[in-house]
Formats: structure tokens, sequence, C-alpha cells
């Protein structure tokens, strides 16, 4: 027993100082991609513009300004400033108001910035949380195959052939509120049966593979072979599958936002704030232009930073798929 | 093969059920009776109980699970709780639009990803593929229904060039003015797509390019386009057929933001609707219709692999 013991402990230290130098060797790949540095660059950029919002869009009345409905000027430090033109047309862009003024004039750069935070806190927690859905539902169908294996597979099939936008609207519909918390359940429930398919793949090989055989011989019971085993073999898969499901969550709850399932106004969303523009874009297009372009920049950024982790991480699995 | 076709038949179907029931567990956890909604906001409870009686509400859950099911499979897939038309109907006159805008974009999209991806790949890393391949990230990264309306905007409103959505049927409005209406929802999905197939199409050639039997086609002596033409392209190509059903599967049941701009009214636009006003029939039935469509794409690719591949057949 207690041979058995130290050698397994030898094993999983040689492993953890192979995973050590696969993992320095993936960050030099990583740290090598310019194109993968540049969406990191960006995204953190986002990120300190969105968490700086208050203090970026100090004079910017973006929630109380809701209350006050239309107004053809505001106080800016005392000071009023014309939001609406003469024509009644809300003020397109300009020194005081870089990106134009929305409807009911709303600053449209300190809303992309609000909207900024909604948008990736939603999809960061809905990602996250189908990533523990996706894996448990994975580790379970393809560790322990057999009939838990073809129900949750049958399952997975048919979550898998109804359209992710329809049922997602359907859930929108159901759990209503359309607050941030729902939107992060329907993104986690729509999205994880990929990720478990992918998972449940990776882990029917995996089982197959000496080294898991190995542990079983030794004594390793089914926790601590997933634990040490597989788990830490899952982790390249998982952080892709993550970061590239990120930039479709960004897409999915802009596109439920746009809808009027999502993100309900006055909360600032960037789907939002493109329906809200959508009917005034022949005389307002900022509102509904620069809205769209931070959603484009970021889904660019985040597929960037997800190819690049998965040419550094998954090296011999695909051909670069990026410039 | 015939038991192997023959089980796969019997997954799809109990695929198709589990669909059903997750679309009903659903719309069963929604508070407030669909017999509320149709008798409108003044009914009497009285009034309430006889819509109730009369579509079966009234009776327990899994019977009307098990209703709805055996009447489904006879194609009897009820009324719409909204406009009280039959629902199997409706979605047949909404399914030629859909049909419609999915294969125009199918064409633009295959024609634009695919060559631009093969040219991608025969010369990697070139000033060529650089460009191409940011195009296609944009390409998968834009929202489809913004890049919708900037179409919109730029070539309807400003140039004047297509009209502002709505569609047209081929019968009243002849090939031309049904292509008109058309073509700008053709080019906005299309985009989408045609960024996907252009870099599959390039990570698939570069990854069988690196492969033994290619090595051993060019040391035969065959020149680079005969290994190109006859080795690399058609084995590239197989998965992406694969994906090529999948994708066409999931935009037959309807494509709702695409739709929702541009005024089309089809299988995307009813699904919507119908989940709005939480009429079930409806959602039930545009939810089977495409999930109907994505489980026989699987079905065919499944046996189409079998046929290639006798191996899989052992452990399916």
């Amino acid at each position: 027993m207690t041979t058995a013991t130290s050698v397994s402990i030898e094993a999983g230290d040689l492993e953890a100082s192979r995973q050590r130098s696969a993992l320095a060797d993936a960050a030099r790949r990583f740290a090598a991609d310019r194109w993968a540095l540049a969406g990191m660059v960006f995204l953190s950029l986002l990120l300190l513009l969105a968490l700086g919002a208050p203090w970026i869009a100090t004079h910017v009345l973006h929630a109380s300004a809701y209350r006050l409905a239309m107004m053809d000027q505001i106080q800016v430090h005392g000071r009023p400033v014309e939001v609406v033109s003469a024509e009644g047309v809300p003020v397109g862009p300009n020194v005081r108001f870089t990106l134009g003024a929305d409807l009911i004039g709303r600053d449209v750069l300190a809303r992309i910035l609000y909207g900024a935070r909604i948008s990736l806190l939603v999809s960061t927690l809905g990602t996250l949380l189908a990533v523990l859905l996706g894996l448990a539902v994975g580790l379970l169908a393809g560790f322990y195959r057999g009939v838990v294996d073809a129900i949750l597979s049958r399952f997975i099939d048919a979550m898998m052939a109804i359209p992710i936008l329809l049922l997602a609207i359907a859930l929108a519909s159901v759990l209503r509120g359309g607050s941030v918390w729902t939107v992060v359940l329907i993104l986690g429930l729509v999205n994880w049966t990929y990720l478990a398919r992918i998972l449940r793949a990776e882990v029917l090989s995996l089982r197959e593979k000496e080294f898991i055989e190995a542990a079983r011989a030794l004594g390793a019971g089914d926790r601590r072979i997933l634990a040490r085993h597989v788990l830490p073999n899952l982790a390249g898969p998982l952080l892709v599958f993550a970061t590239l499901s990120m930039a479709g969550n960004i897409l999915l709850e802009s596109a439920l936002s746009f809808l009027g399932v999502g993100i309900q106004s006055p909360t600032p969303s960037w789907g939002n704030m493109i329906q809200e523009g959508m009917g005034f874009y022949t005389v307002a297009w900022w509102i509904t232009l620069f809205p769209g372009l931070a959603i484009l920049l970021t889904v660019v950024s985040l597929n960037l930073v997800g190819d690049g982790l998965k040419d550094a991480l998954m090296p011999g699995s695909r051909a670069r798929s990026r410039p | 093969m015939t038991v192997t076709i023959a089980r796969r038949l019997a997954l799809s179907v109990v695929v198709l059920v589990i669909v059903c029931a997750i679309t009903f567990v659903i719309f069963f956890a929604v508070p407030g009776k669909p017999a509320e909604l149709i008798a409108g906001k003044y009914a009497t409870p009285q009034t309430v109980a006889l819509i109730e009686k009369r579509l079966g509400l009234d009776q327990p859950k899994p019977l009307q699970f098990l209703r709805f099911i055996t009447h489904a499979a006879r194609g009897d897939w009820g009324f719409s709780y909204v406009s009280q038309q039959p629902v199997l109907p409706t979605i047949l006159v909404a399914f030629p639009k859909t049909l419609s805008l999915t294969l125009g974009a199918l064409a633009i999209w295959i024609l634009l990803g695919v060559p631009v991806g093969i040219l991608s790949a025969l010369k990697p890393g070139s000033v060529w593929d650089r460009m191409a391949m940011v195009g296609a990230l944009v390409g998968i990264s834009m929202p489809a229904y913004w890049i919708g309306l900037l179409f919109l905007r730029l070539f309807a409103d400003l140039l004047g060039w297509f009209p502002l959505g709505d569609y047209e049927e081929i019968a009243r409005a002849g090939v031309s003015g049904w292509a008109h209406h058309l073509a700008l929802p053709w080019v906005t999905l299309a985009l989408l797509y045609a960024g996907w197939y252009a870099r599959m199409t390039r990570a698939q050639m570069l990854d069988v390019a690196r492969l033994d039997y290619v090595r051993t086609a060019y040391a035969k002596g065959l020149s680079r386009r005969a290994v190109v033409g006859r080795h690399i392209l058609r084995n590239a190509l197989l998965p992406l057929v694969t994906m090529l059903g999948m994708d066409v599967a999931y935009l037959l049941g309807g494509a709702v933001l695409t739709e929702s701009v541009f005024g089309i009214p089809g299988i995307g636009g009813l699904a919507w609707r119908a989940i709005r006003m939480r009429d079930l029939p409806m959602v039930m039935g545009t939810v089977l219709f495409a999930a109907v469509f994505i489980v026989l794409a699987n079905l065919i690719v499944d046996l189409i692999y079998c046929a290639l591949d006798p191996r899989i057949q052992a452990d399916a």
C-alpha cells in the first residue's frame, strides 16, 4: 500500500512537471502571436473603460435622463447644453458628445461604456455557467458511459436540435424579468451542450489512455482519476472553448436585447441601444452604428484571443485559422 | 446496413420526442393559463373553464403531452391560440420565404467563402491570406441584425438601389422582383457564413496538406495542381459538406434576426411572435419543424459516414 502511494506521487510529480513545461511552451507560443495580443490589449482597455465608466462619463445623466424623458437641453457643469437640434433630431457626434446623443439626450459614448459593463458581466457569467454545466455533463457521460451516457447524449442531441436563438427567446419569455441574472441564466442554459459534447469525446478517449489505466492499477478511485488525471488534460479545450463561447455570448446577449427579451431599458446594453435607435437610423445613425462597432470589436478581439489560445494550447489540432 | 438505418431512425424519433418534451416543460413553467390569454381580459371564469375544456387544457399535463405527441405524429399539429388557424398549414405558408432566404444566402456564401479559403490556403502568410482572414474574422464577429440595418441605411435608404425590406413572391413579382427584394437579406446572412466557411476551408486544406499521402503524391512527381485538386481539395472539402448540411438545416428553421430586420414573413418571425404571445401550439409547431430538419440532417450525415466507413457501424 505504501509503495503504491509513493509510486503514484512520483508519477503525479512527473506529470506535473511535464505540464509545467507544456504550459511554458504554450505561453511562449501565445506571446509570439501578435494578433492574439492585440485582442488581449483591446479587451483589457475595454475592461478598464467599463470599470471606470462613472469617472470617465461624469457629466452624463445616463439613468436619470430616462425619467426626465425628452429634453432639449441638459445641464453640464451648470451650463446648458443642446441635445436636440433645431429640427428636433438628437445631436450627432460633436465636441461635447463624442459619439452623439440618443433620442432622449443621453450620451451614446457613456451608454456604450455602461453597456460594456453589462455585456462583459453577462457574457462572462453566462460562459462560466455553461462551462460548469458542460463540464459536469461531459464528465458524467464520457467517464461512466453506459445508460448515463445514452440518456445524457440523447438530451444533448435534443437540446442541439432546437435553434439556439429560439431556445433563448423561449427561456427569456418564460423567465421574464429581463434582469442581468435572467440573461446570465439563459446564456448558460443554451450554451453548455456543445462543450458537453466536446468534453465527452475527450474524456472517452482519455479514459482509454495508459496513464489512466496505470493510475487505476495503482488503486486510484474514480474521483482521484477525474481530478488528478482527467481534468488537467481538459484545461486546454476548456479555456479555448470558454473564450470562443464568450464571443458567441456577447452576440447572443446583444441579439436577445435587440429583440427586446434581454436586458431591459433603461439599463444600457449594446443590443437594446441598437434596438432603440433602429427606428431612427435614417436621421440619427450614430445611435445604432457605435454600439454595433463596440460589439464587433469586442467579438473580434475575443475570437483573436480564442484562436491564439487554440494554437498555443492545442498545437497539432488545427492549422492556424488566423492571419 | 438496414439495422443501422433502423437504429438511427428510432434514435431520431426519440430525439424529436425529447425536443417536444423540453419545449412543453419550458412552456408549462409559464405563469398564467393559456386559456386566460385566449379568453381575453374581461372573460368570466366560466368562459375560461369552457375554453380549457375544449382545448383539453384541464387534463393532467402528461396526458396533454401524450395527446400532442400522438396527434403530431399523425400530422395534426393543433390550432394557434392566437389566430385560431391550423399550425402546420401556417408554417407551410411561411416556409417558402425562409427557404428563399436560405438558398440565396447559401449560394452567395459558398461562392464567396470556399474560394477565398482555398486561395488563402494556397499562399498561407501572404498579404492576400492576411487580408482575407481579417475579412473572415470580421464576418463571423458582426451582429447580423446590425449589419442588416447598415445595409438598409446605405443601399436602400441613401442609394436607393434596393427596397427597404419587405418580401415579394416569385409568382407575383417574377424572379427579378423576388431577388431584388431578397438581395440585401441574402448578403447579410451570407457574410456571416462566408466568414466561417473561408476559415474552415483554409484550416482543412492546410491540415490535409500536412498528411503523408500528400507528400507521397508530390514525391511520385505529380504537379502541384494535380495534388491540390485531386488529393488535398477533395479530402479537405468533405467535412465542409457535413457542416453545410447542419447549417442549412438550422437556417430552414428560421433566421429570426435577419427575417425581423428585413420584414420577411418566414418561420423565424412566426416562431418569434408565437413565443412572445405564449401561443403554445404554434411554438411547439415551429420548434418541432426546425428540429425535424436538424435531426434529418444529422441522420443523413451519419448514414453517409456509415456508408463511407464500415467500421463506424460496429460501435454505433
